[in-house]
């Protein structure tokens, strides 16, 4: 996506339209990300919970891992998530693991 | 008309000290929000603004807050909303708003804010000097110095006009005491004709709840730059609109000051440049005593500060073989002593031009400056004295 010039935004930075955060993505000053491994991970939903940014994506469908059938599955959208680790601390069972971003 | 009405209309002459001026110009603009702390030296610009409001001279909000941080804060949301606003400070006060001084021009805001120069602490002065309104230097405001009581009434009214056309902040500062507690004769404009000059336009981007935005958003560093360029763009594009605006007002109301003002330049080889009345006018009468003892001497004063005049000033300076900047406040430990030389300075080697100059401080914390001191300047210049800083009246 372009980023608008200096006299495409409007002065003073204000913005006037709603919703348009989405376009001010968040997740570049993140230095550790985290990973979520799904074989670990029991559906608690307690880093959706906690996530202060939302970034926590719930994916619905039908999900096979380690013989079990799961409902849902969690991934994490990048673009916002800016490496605080609150969920990787919260996660009951150590399944979200932070790593140095690349 | 009745007679009342008639005398009403009739230019009106007033004895005003220069906060006093700015009140009633205040008046005039039919200002709607004013919040204020009280500070030395600009208590008195609110006092007789209060009493406007309270004769219901002036119909506007007077908002009283626990410290300059908050006044210019309740500006700014006041200013945000659509509202015309005034503020005054001075001072420690003018540093307590520094933070949000940049909210005001991040935001575009047209705020104008009075400021009566004041030293700054420590040791704590009440006196006199430019130390405030130079640390608001890099803040994104346009500012004014202005050098009579007059031209402070004048400059407020076109004030808001300017900040209105350029979304930008403006201060009006001039010396504190010397002129904001000394009485000069003040002509007064008819507040009607004010009022045609200064039109309530409709501003694009305020807060209503019908059409809801965001002001003061958070931006990532893709976004920052661009933002505060504009700043930067609008600031020196304003020097054209406080050129417009100021012959405009010269028009409708006889009296206007140019960017810089000046004392016989026409043929002058030494040039004194200074700003604020104290100095300007020394430097003024210093040139005449200094022609008498066969010194062309010349003096400049910057009328507009920021955005700098760069060109105004080279055209004066062009003939000239050797100037000297007279600053009422140090840039502690600049390469050049004062804060306005230093800019002068940048001004000619930005555009190569190598013309000796003196970097001067004084009247600091309000200290005596005599006239004998500048025509002593002009006696250095003349004498071959170059491209150093000197503290005068110091006792060294």
């Amino acid at each position: 996506m372009s980023l608008p010039r200096v006299h495409e935004i409007p002065i003073g930075g204000i913005i006037t339209e709603p919703g348009s955060s989405r376009k001010n993505l968040t997740g570049g000053w993140r230095s550790l990300k985290p990973i979520i491994h799904d074989d670990r991970c029991i559906r608690c939903r307690i880093c959706w919970t906690y996530c202060p940014e939302g970034t926590i994506k719930e994916i619905k469908g039908e999900f096979v891992v380690k013989g079990r059938k799961y409902q849902y599955k969690y991934e994490i959208d990048y673009n916002y998530c800016k490496g605080c680790g609150i969920c990787a601390h919260e996660c009951p069972t150590k399944a979200i693991e932070m790593v140095p971003e690349a | 008309m009745t007679a009342a009405a008639a005398l009403q209309k009739a230019k009106t002459t007033l004895a005003l000290t220069s906060n006093y001026a700015v009140a009633y110009a205040v008046k005039a603009a039919d200002v709607d929000v004013v919040a204020v702390y009280p500070i030395t030296p600009q208590t008195t610009i609110v006092e007789k603004i209060a009493e406007f409001v309270d004769d219901g001279e002036l119909n506007a909000d007077l908002i009283h807050v626990e410290s300059e941080h908050s006044a210019m804060s309740a500006v700014v949301g006041a200013a945000a909303a659509g509202a015309r606003v005034f503020t005054a400070t001075s001072s420690q006060g003018l540093e307590l708003m520094h933070e949000v001084l940049h909210i005001a021009s991040g935001l575009r805001l047209p705020i104008v804010m009075a400021v009566p120069a004041r030293a700054l602490s420590a040791p704590i002065s009440i006196h006199g000097d430019y130390s405030d309104v130079m640390n608001t230097r890099d803040t994104g405001w346009i500012t004014y110095i202005a050098s009579s009581a007059q031209e402070v009434y004048d400059t407020v009214i076109q004030a808001y006009k300017v900040a209105e056309t350029a979304l930008l902040p403006v201060m009006v500062s001039y010396d504190g005491f010397l002129m904001s507690h000394t009485t000069e004769p003040v002509e007064l404009n008819d507040e009607e004709e004010v009022r045609r000059f200064l039109p309530r336009k409709d501003r694009p981007n305020v807060l209503r709840p019908e059409k809801p935005i965001t002001m003061g958003a958070f931006a990532m560093p893709d976004w920052y730059y661009e933002i505060k360029y504009q700043v930067q763009e609008a600031l020196m594009g304003s020097l054209k609109v406080v050129e417009e605006v100021d012959a405009e007002y010269g028009k409708i109301f006889g009296r206007s000051y140019g960017i810089v003002q000046t004392y016989r330049m026409e043929d002058a080889d030494y040039a004194i440049i200074a700003y604020g009345g104290a100095a300007f006018g020394n430097a003024r009468e210093a040139a005449d005593i200094a022609r008498e003892k066969g010194i062309k001497a010349g003096a400049i004063r910057l009328r507009v500060w920021r955005p700098f005049p760069t060109s105004h000033l080279l055209k004066q300076l062009a003939g000239v073989k050797a100037f000297a900047v007279v600053d009422r406040a140090i840039a502690f430990g600049s390469s050049g002593g004062g804060p306005v030389f230093l800019d002068v300075a940048a001004a000619l080697w930005m555009n190569g031009i190598d013309i000796p100059g003196l970097s001067v401080i004084h009247g600091i914390g309000q200290r005596s400056m005599y006239v004998e001191d500048f025509v002593k300047i002009y006696e250095m210049l003349k004498s071959g004295e170059r491209n150093k800083v000197i503290y005068m009246g110091l006792r060294l």
